[in-house]
């Protein structure tokens, strides 16, 4: 327990320590917020949907927790180029502990990032529509982040160097995000493009955070719950086996 | 304590350990010498668990390190030979998390933390990030934290690597308490033949993965009929330099390093 705590708590020291990667990373959720929030806005308002901004805002904050969370897991690239990563392996510690302390660390991190996004969308105009069930929001960037933890420890802990990272990049992390929903309704959507959106875990996720925030969703809340639990326990238990093959 | 029998371990079609065996029995101070890229530390990763072997068996109190690699965790302590640090931590607070991995009570890992930051000259900066250490700084951390903790075996992989003569001298004077008092028996790997001549009751040389020698210093002196052990070790794996083909973390260190400037 005492290793888990302690692993959980090294990712948040690392994360209040660093607060120009704090603010450099909420430059992108920002564009996507206020340039597409207000860009599209008027578009998306003659069309019927409402106002964008109360759309987009959701998906901007799973994006942002989508991001933290994977690249936390990714982080361990660093820790085995850097070293301490055999530090850890070699601890009388099962490594089941090890990256379960490390991914509730780096999930508790993303759900951070994710609130201060929120406090942005806030600032910029976004509004709840329910207080009510305001609360399954923090539920569902709970969820988001632990998913994706979970995948960001199973890919990192395959990962030799730089070039690996891109790759992941540019064939997961971003498609992940654009096949999400995030950024457009999954009504009305072409059969093939809504077929890929079904299969992206964090579709629901977005989902579930617009049901929370906005009362509009297109799984159903309890759809969205259940699956992202599966999906969950499922990439744990991967990400974990993964964890346990690492060799250095 | 430690025994090994026909140990291989290739990776691809390169052998990095060609058969070895050896023993060590409890409160030895076995010293593993040999030429950059003869197969120490790959050995050092197999007993430690790091590593599973190609072939070949291997024992660690009776443990065997590719299988029961909880327990035989519980067995030992290393110092590494590359950097292992957190950098984005403090010394203390790297002391800390050690202690906690390895179940020191919190009494306990203060007291003793204390006592190591101050043998090695840390205490004055034990709040400061790892990341502004200096390189013999960190060299010094990462050797106390080996002795944070008190296994039954402790691996040392060319501690005195970037180390000034005092932490030199500090280190070893502590390695020989700690094998006289409490019986650790130690493995280490080093350069430097006068520390192998003056801590280790027994050496072997390895070279291209295979031992080609082993027994007291004396005897190795003797058999290649040497004044010193360094010249024996001369005699023993020719004067030709090895290479090393760079791995990708120490590309990465140096992109790094790139990046600092």
């Amino acid at each position: 327990m005492n290793a888990i705590y302690i692993l959980w708590l090294r990712e948040l020291k690392k994360y209040t320590r660093s607060r120009a990667q704090i603010v450099a990373s909420l430059g992108q959720p920002l564009l996507y917020l206020l340039v597409l929030g207000f860009g599209l806005g008027p578009v998306f308002q003659k069309a019927g949907n409402g106002s964008y901004l109360q759309f987009v805002a959701p998906g901007v904050i799973g994006m942002t927790v989508l991001f933290t969370s994977i690249f936390s897991g990714i982080a361990l690239l660093f820790d085995r180029q850097f070293g301490f990563l055999k530090e850890t392996l070699v601890a009388p510690v099962p490594r089941l502990r090890i990256m379960i302390g490390r991914t509730l660390g780096g999930a508790t991190v993303a759900m951070l990032q994710g609130t201060l996004i929120l406090i942005v969308c806030l600032i910029a105009g976004f509004r709840p529509v329910s207080l009510a069930t305001a609360p399954f929001g923090i539920l569902f960037m709970a969820l988001i982040a632990i998913v994706f933890a979970a995948l960001g420890t199973a890919i990192g802990s395959g990962l030799q160097d730089m070039q690996g990272f891109q790759l992941i990049m540019n064939f997961l992390v971003l498609p992940i995000f654009f096949l999400s929903g995030a950024l457009f309704p999954l009504n009305n959507l072409p059969k093939a493009l809504s077929l890929i959106t079904r299969l992206d875990p964090l579709s629901y996720g977005v989902d579930g955070l617009r049901a929370a925030l906005i009362g509009v969703t297109h799984f159903g809340m309890t759809t969205d719950f259940a699956v992202l639990c599966v999906i969950a326990v499922g990439l744990l238990f991967f990400g974990a086996w993964r964890f346990s093959k690492i060799e250095i | 304590m430690i025994r090994v029998q026909n140990l291989v371990k290739r990776f691809g079609d390169f052998t990095a350990v060609n058969d070895i065996s050896f023993e060590v029995p409890k409160g030895e101070i076995f010293a593993f010498l040999g030429p950059n890229g003869a197969g120490k530390t790959t050995t050092i990763k197999m007993l430690t668990t790091l590593l599973p072997p190609t072939s070949g068996s291997l024992e660690l109190n009776g443990l065997d390190p590719a299988r029961q690699q909880n327990e035989v965790r519980q067995q030992f302590g290393i110092v590494f030979q590359d950097p292992s640090l957190d950098q984005d931590l403090t010394a203390a607070e790297n002391l800390d998390l050690h202690g906690v991995l390895y179940h020191v009570p919190k009494k306990v890992r203060r007291e003793r933390s204390e006592m190591l930051l101050k043998l090695f000259e840390l205490w004055d900066r034990r709040d400061t990030l790892v990341k502004q250490f200096s390189g013999g700084m960190k060299r010094r951390l990462e050797i106390a934290r080996g002795f944070l903790h008190t296994p039954r075996i402790l691996f040392l992989d060319e501690p005195t690597l970037g180390l000034d003569p005092q932490s030199r001298n500090q280190l070893w004077t502590h390695v020989k308490r700690l094998n006289e008092t409490e019986q650790v028996t130690v493995f280490l790997t080093t350069h430097y033949m006068e520390e192998a001549d003056r801590v280790a009751h027994r050496i072997a040389v390895i070279d291209h993965g295979r031992i080609v020698a082993m027994g007291t210093s004396q005897e190795l002196k003797e058999r290649t009929g040497k004044e010193s052990l360094e010249e024996a070790f001369l005699a023993l794996t020719g004067t030709s330099i090895r290479d090393e083909s760079a791995n990708s973390a120490d590309q990465l260190r140096q992109m790094a390093r790139m990046w600092r400037r």
